[in-house]
């Protein structure tokens, strides 16, 4: 499998990673939408294949400050998902969510309402991962840490690496109704080694 | 001002005083310091894995602890360094997210500590200083002048080890 992310490059893979974000991303700005009573737009995700050490620029450099929310993937297929987004963001969410609140540091009422939209919309992706491949797949409850972007990067940057040293990344920008904030967050979708084939096989995709 | 020179994730690099060697954000990686207090030759490594064995795609020494340190060794040899007189300072190593799992990509961050002490144990350099472990994130300055590892987080203090 260590040729994978030669083939990822390949278009045909990266278009079909590309339609399982759009459509995962379309459930989850739903799901935000119901959570925060509000219309949410979004735009087209970005796939991208990039070098582990590129990353942590899309989130200000490494040591900037970001929430990372990791899940376990369970089921026909193993591995994690993680969402990560900057702090600013983050604080863009609790607002929306619960607005008056304020967010100068995350207290634990913040993080478990951080938690619990990382559930959300990871579980958005899940279920149009699962539903595109009919395999049967769950995520684990989540774990939230907020730390330096370089910290929270190198737990899907070292899972990657035991395949290659590029890392596979998907982009979301949620815009609230009347388009005054936004929100991009990161999705990394990082099955286990044996599970590639498996992920890839179901959408019939020969490697 | 004092001259910082970036390694990267997956990266190493070995100079001569002066110069202060750095890396940003480690979190389940391990950074590798040495340093030859005679010649103050100096290096740094930032090492995702602990071990090259059974990985395929192993091309990039500086990304597995074994092959890593082997490499360094060689570099600061080359640039003068003893390797009966080097210390080692190492740091990282957390565990960002916590979970009970049996899994142990997990457990990632202390396994590469734990290979990291090893692999100097075989090779009979001290350990003089281990800030590894716990579940926030480390950045590591590591200074060519006195050997002396400068360690910053977010929310859980600095010091110098």
């Amino acid at each position: 499998m260590a040729d994978y992310f030669d083939k990822v490059n390949n278009a045909i893979i990266l278009d079909v990673l590309k339609e399982i974000g759009n459509i995962g991303a379309g459930n989850a700005a739903t799901a935000l939408a119901k959570m925060i009573n509000k219309k949410v737009d979004m735009k087209v995700p970005k796939v991208n294949v990039m070098d582990f050490s590129t990353v942590p620029e899309l989130l200000g450099g490494e040591e900037n400050e970001v929430v990372g929310i990791f899940f376990k993937i369970e089921g026909d297929l193993e591995g994690t998902i993680m969402f990560v987004l900057s702090s600013e963001s983050a604080g863009t969410l609790i607002n929306l969510l619960m607005p008056g609140v304020s967010v100068g540091s995350f207290d634990e009422f913040s993080m478990s309402a951080l938690q619990e939209i990382g559930n959300i919309l990871s579980g958005s992706y899940i279920s149009s991962l699962s539903m595109l491949t009919g395999l049967n797949i769950q995520i684990s409850i989540p774990s939230l840490a907020v730390d330096m972007a370089g910290a929270i990067l190198s737990v899907p940057a070292i899972q990657f690496g035991l395949i290659g040293d590029k890392i596979l990344i998907i982009e979301n920008d949620f815009i609230e109704e009347f388009g005054s904030e936004s929100v991009q967050g990161y999705f990394f979708l990082i099955p286990d080694v044996d599970s590639y084939e498996k992920l890839f096989n179901s959408l019939g995709i020969q490697l | 001002m004092r001259d910082l020179i970036k390694v990267g994730m997956a990266d190493l690099k070995v100079i001569k005083h002066p110069g202060v060697l750095t890396t940003l954000g480690l979190g389940s990686c391990v950074g590798i310091c040495l340093f030859d207090p005679v010649t103050k030759v100096t290096g740094m490594a930032h090492i995702m894995l602990p071990s090259s064995q059974a990985i395929r795609n192993n091309t990039n020494a500086a990304k597995f602890a074994d092959t890593a340190i082997d490499l360094m060794l060689s570099e600061m040899q080359k640039l003068g360094a003893d390797k009966n007189r080097l210390i080692c300072k190492i740091a990282g190593g957390a565990q960002m997210f916590s979970f009970q799992s049996k899994n142990d990509m997990m457990k990632i961050g202390e396994r590469n500590a734990e290979a990291v002490r090893e692999i100097m144990k075989s090779h009979r350099i001290a350990i003089k200083a281990d800030d590894t472990g716990g579940s926030f994130g480390r950045t590591i300055e590591f200074d060519s002048n006195d050997g002396m590892l400068l360690i910053k987080t977010i929310g859980h203090g600095t010091k110098s080890i």
